[in-house]
């Protein structure tokens, strides 16, 4: 069976490259053509036209697909779940000097540098400067979402306060570089490029202020899927097959080069590496921080789709005003997520992992989650835009 | 027509570009702009205030463009996609292509069309122009291979020019091989032997 598969070069695309790479798909009996893509509106077009037989694609995407926000209504089902976590929050280094200088208390704690940015904001205000400027993926990306999660938690406005804007990843650390940004929100590899070149400086893992954040999905056409049971079935098993093959960390060197050829991700081995490992350089001075949770592949059921997170994106989506509060749409942003089909191709149901955040996602401000009740979670911010 | 409608082509590829605004001037819409440059893109796109976007596909900067679809102080005016649910031909037609296209305001929508499919055809014809240069390039450079392979062959084993390429050719078709392709094997094995 033949399958075009759609990316875009991203460290969380690591257990699609590699199920191919390493002949896991072959395996299973899957010829796959992958195709290297520069846009997530291009990704989620050639998907819902069918150019594409599935997708690497950024999780609040395969929503707002589902829902027709934004674009043309193609339902998506997610049965596997590329990564969770991966994304960073990187700032300039006079960002970084004028939060440290407005921190009260540990710059490591994002409640610290969110009040901290605040006051940024409120002196440059004061001064008549322009406000800052945050770039991020997409509309409906994880990154928009949780770059205004932080900052709103401390009394920032997103919309009012700041702006944000969009930029291709690959374009983020140029604009740090010639100050069209002072900060960004981005996934792997282009956190560590900035630092790497000197030019931005590493303020928070995402992990660091939700504990579990879905990221990437494999995601396919529910047409596809319901036309496909069995393709998709071994399509499952052999990312769940590289996902274990990744996460092995006596695997992890022949990934990082597989990973680092200029028609996969094309970045230097050492960065990919390092982001496999969650141990990444933070400032240009060489300071590291580890995290094991910085990018999580496969461990910790991260795999495993949790209707959970599809809730808490639309949450997001409704929270800024993307997206009307029904109880219809969240029903079927969470039915994106299909952990029954995970389930089936790999035969039998995955216990929980232990440690894990209790309600999913494990924030670092407000009340815990709970996926039936949005209005809960819209109720406990004051800086949202629900209409 | 109108001739106020303003259209902007957002194409890295200065050559298309240029070939899609030929074609919009013939049709008459006199008010085309080129943006190469993505620095500023979105500025400069809410200076022009254009009432149709025209972007190729392997411009990363497409997602910027979606930016524009947000309920956001910058919009001056509701911008919606032309590709609303019935126009599935469209968009595959122009996705095919390599373009997609953005409407700003209320259009008529058999104006948008007939721009649109100007702009695939335009697109189409402009890769099968890069594609009949590829070959041609490439045709070439067969060419010098087998001219080279032929002077190998003339001087170790002192044939004629057509002797040589008759060699060549028997060895092709009895290998079941391109001519080029046997005349590379000359080639590298005349370097093993140097």
């Amino acid at each position: 069976m033949r399958l075009r598969i759609g990316f875009i070069p991203l460290a969380d695309a690591t257990a699609l490259l590699v199920a191919v790479d390493k002949g896991l798909a072959a395996a299973e009996g899957l010829d796959v053509e992958l195709v290297r893509e520069v846009s997530w509106s291009n990704i989620r077009d050639k998907l819902n036209i069918g150019l594409f037989d599935a997708a690497h694609l950024i999780a609040p995407v395969a929503i707002a697909s589902s829902l027709g926000l934004g674009h043309i209504k193609v339902p998506i089902v997610a049965p596997f779940g590329l990564g969770v976590n991966g994304n960073a929050i990187t700032v300039s280094p006079a960002l970084y000097a004028a939060i440290s200088e407005a921190a009260d208390g540990d710059i490591l704690d994002p409640m610290v540098t969110a009040k901290a940015l605040a006051r940024v904001v409120a002196q440059r205000k004061a001064r008549g400067d322009d406000p800052l400027t945050f770039g991020m993926t997409f509309p409906f990306s994880t990154h928009n979402y949780h770059l205004r999660f932080w900052m709103a938690a401390g009394g920032v406005d997103p919309d009012e306060d700041v702006r944000l804007v969009v930029l291709p990843p690959p374009y983020m650390v140029e604009s740090l570089q010639n100050k069209h940004v002072d900060g960004f929100c981005v996934g792997a590899p282009w956190n560590s490029v900035a630092v790497d070149l000197g030019i931005g400086r590493i303020l928070h893992f995402v992990s660091e202020i939700l504990s579990r954040a879905a990221e990437k999905l494999l995601a396919v056409r529910q047409r596809w899927a319901d036309e496909n049971p069995d393709v998709l079935i071994r399509l499952v098993r052999a990312h769940a097959r590289a996902a274990d093959f990744v996460e092995n960390a006596a695997n992890r060197d022949e990934v990082a080069a597989l990973l680092a050829a200029p028609n996969r991700i094309g970045v230097e081995t050492d960065v990919i590496r390092r982001t496999l490992d969650g141990r990444l350089k933070v400032s240009p001075d060489g300071a590291y921080r580890n995290d094991a949770r910085y990018l999580l592949v496969g461990r910790a059921g991260a795999a495993r789709p949790d209707p959970a997170q599809a809730a808490w994106l639309y949450a997001q989506m409704v929270r800024w005003g993307q997206a009307p509060l029904s109880r219809e749409m969240l029903v079927a942003a969470k039915a994106v997520w299909r952990p029954d089909l995970y389930d089936a191709a790999l035969g039998g149901t995955v216990a929980p992992a232990a440690g894990e955040p209790a309600d999913g996602i494990g924030a670092f401000a407000g009340p815990a989650f709970d996926p039936n009740d949005i209005e809960a979670h819209l109720a406990a911010w004051n800086i949202k835009r629900v209409s | 027509m109108q001739p106020s409608l303003k259209i902007v082509i957002v194409d890295a590829n200065p050559i298309r570009a240029a070939i899609l605004e030929g074609g919009l001037r013939e049709a008459g819409y006199v008010n085309v702009t080129r943006i190469e440059d993505r620095t500023g893109l979105l500025a400069r796109i809410y200076a022009i205030d254009p009432d149709v976007i025209l972007i190729d596909l392997e411009n990363p900067s497409r997602d910027e463009l979606e930016q524009m679809f947000q309920v956001s102080r910058a919009v001056k005016r509701p911008i919606a996609m032309f590709v609303d649910q019935s126009d599935t031909a469209s968009i595959e037609a122009s996705v095919d292509a390599g373009v997609s296209a953005y409407i700003v305001g209320n259009l008529q929508k058999e104006r948008i069309k007939s721009i649109l499919d100007l702009t695939i055809s335009r697109f189409n014809a402009f890769a099968r122009l890069q594609s009949e240069l590829d070959r041609a390039k490439s045709a070439l450079e067969e060419r010098k291979v087998i001219d080279r392979a032929k002077g190998i062959l003339m001087k170790a084993k002192n044939l004629t020019e057509e002797q040589a390429y008759a060699l060549l050719r028997k060895t092709a078709m009895n290998e079941n091989k391109k001519i080029a392709e046997v005349a590379q094997s000359v080639i590298t094995a005349a370097e093993l032997f140097k």
